[in-house]
């Protein structure tokens, strides 16, 4: 879901160093397909997607979209990643249960996690308080990311239980990692 | 036009192109014709078999990608157009089954039954290739052009709203999962 709130375009505090970091870790992973909606924390990772010759990047409509692509390239035999905000993994929710869990499909999941501690948009707050709950409600393995220690560790760990287990698995891009300020 | 008729016309094409179709007739008709190990049938996931076709073809572009999609599923994902238009893919052609209707769930009209056109959608979308057809033999020209052409199509087919008595097949979801998987894989693919 795209927002226009602390944003202002491509000078907003969103760290370029950690945003590397995570592409960097995707890359290392195997990853050659992303599928994406902008969001202001996801600015510098869809651009690095953008520029990356050997990245397929899919800008979607809606986040839903990405569970059927995400599905298509693992029948194809391409690792992909799907970047959303927390409100984009909201609007996809029948598609990860009667897709990708219907079939045993992997997904890696990273989701900027908005509406937390320290968030100024009012209109963000609601979903905070729902995405963990609703990770929990579907059984889906995650972890948060607000340590730049734990990138690439925690992203390559959670691409090798979602092959391994053909099932969703999600990371929460915290505050911390993802915001400069 | 009868479904059924229109895609025995396309059969023998199809044998040769990776297949996804959506849930309920189109699944169980298509298999009634014969499975083949590059058919996947969608079951659930309404509105995102063509999200698949696009991700498969995006991912293997020296594949030919069908999608059977019908106007109910559309209708429940039409920003995929938009995302179909915006890669247009040459190797994808997406065809849909047009009955106006719900037809598994007792046959409710759809918005195309009081005049919503997807081809229409299709093309103000930005998708290189878009008909409307209403006859078999018009179904099987436009198809056998669409596969010839150099661009994406999206092929709108007005059918009956009839379907098999029955959409339960044989075939397993995950049996058709894996074993479609494990097709993709025998097929020489020069992005893996």
């Amino acid at each position: 879901m795209e927002d226009d709130g602390d944003d202002g375009g491509a000078d907003v505090p969103v760290s370029v160093k950690h945003s590397g970091l995570i592409y960097d870790a995707l890359k290392a992973c195997g990853v050659k397909l992303i599928s994406a909606l902008p969001e202001t924390w996801l600015v510098h990772l869809i651009q690095m997607a953008e520029d990356d010759p050997e990245m397929i990047l899919v800008r979607l409509a809606k986040e839903e979209e990405g569970v059927g692509i995400s599905a298509g390239a693992h029948l194809a035999g391409v690792k992909s990643a799907m970047l959303m905000q927390n409100h984009g993994f909201l609007a996809s929710v029948n598609g990860i249960v009667s897709l990708a869990r219907l079939y045993r499909i992997p997904l890696l999941m990273l989701i900027s996690y908005r509406g937390e501690f320290g968030e100024r948009d009012p209109w963000q707050t609601e979903g905070g308080g729902t995405t963990e709950p609703l990770l929990r409600a579907l059984s889906i393995p995650y972890e948060r990311l607000d340590e730049p220690a734990h990138v690439a560790r925690r992203i390559s760990k959670a691409q090798t239980l979602a092959e391994s287990s053909l099932k969703p698995v999600a990371l929460l891009l915290g505050r911390d990692l993802m915001w400069e300020e | 036009m009868l479904r059924l008729e229109a895609m025995g016309a396309i059969y023998p094409a199809l044998e040769r192109c990776i297949v996804v179709t959506i849930m309920g007739a189109v699944s169980a008709e298509l298999q009634s014709l014969g499975h083949r190990p590059g058919f996947f049938y969608l079951q659930h996931g309404m509105g995102l078999a063509s999200s698949m076709g696009l991700g498969i073809a995006l991912a293997r572009p020296e594949l030919q990608v069908v999608v059977l999609d019908g106007d109910g599923s559309l209708l429940m994902n039409l920003g995929a157009l938009t995302t179909m238009a915006r890669y247009r893919p040459r190797n994808l052609v997406h065809v849909v089954f047009d009955n106006e209707s719900l037809l598994s769930v007792g046959g409710f009209p759809t918005a195309t039954a009081t005049g919503s056109d997807l081809a229409g959608m299709a093309a103000a979308a930005g998708i290189p290739r878009t008909a409307t057809v209403r006859t078999t033999a018009d179904f099987t020209a436009a198809f056998d052009e669409a596969l010839r052409a150099n661009a994406m199509t999206t092929l709108v087919a007005k059918v009956e709203a009839k379907g098999p008595p029955v959409f339960l097949t044989d075939l397993p979801m995950l049996e058709n999962r894996f074993q479609f998987q494990r097709h993709l894989r025998t097929l020489s693919g020069s992005r893996r």
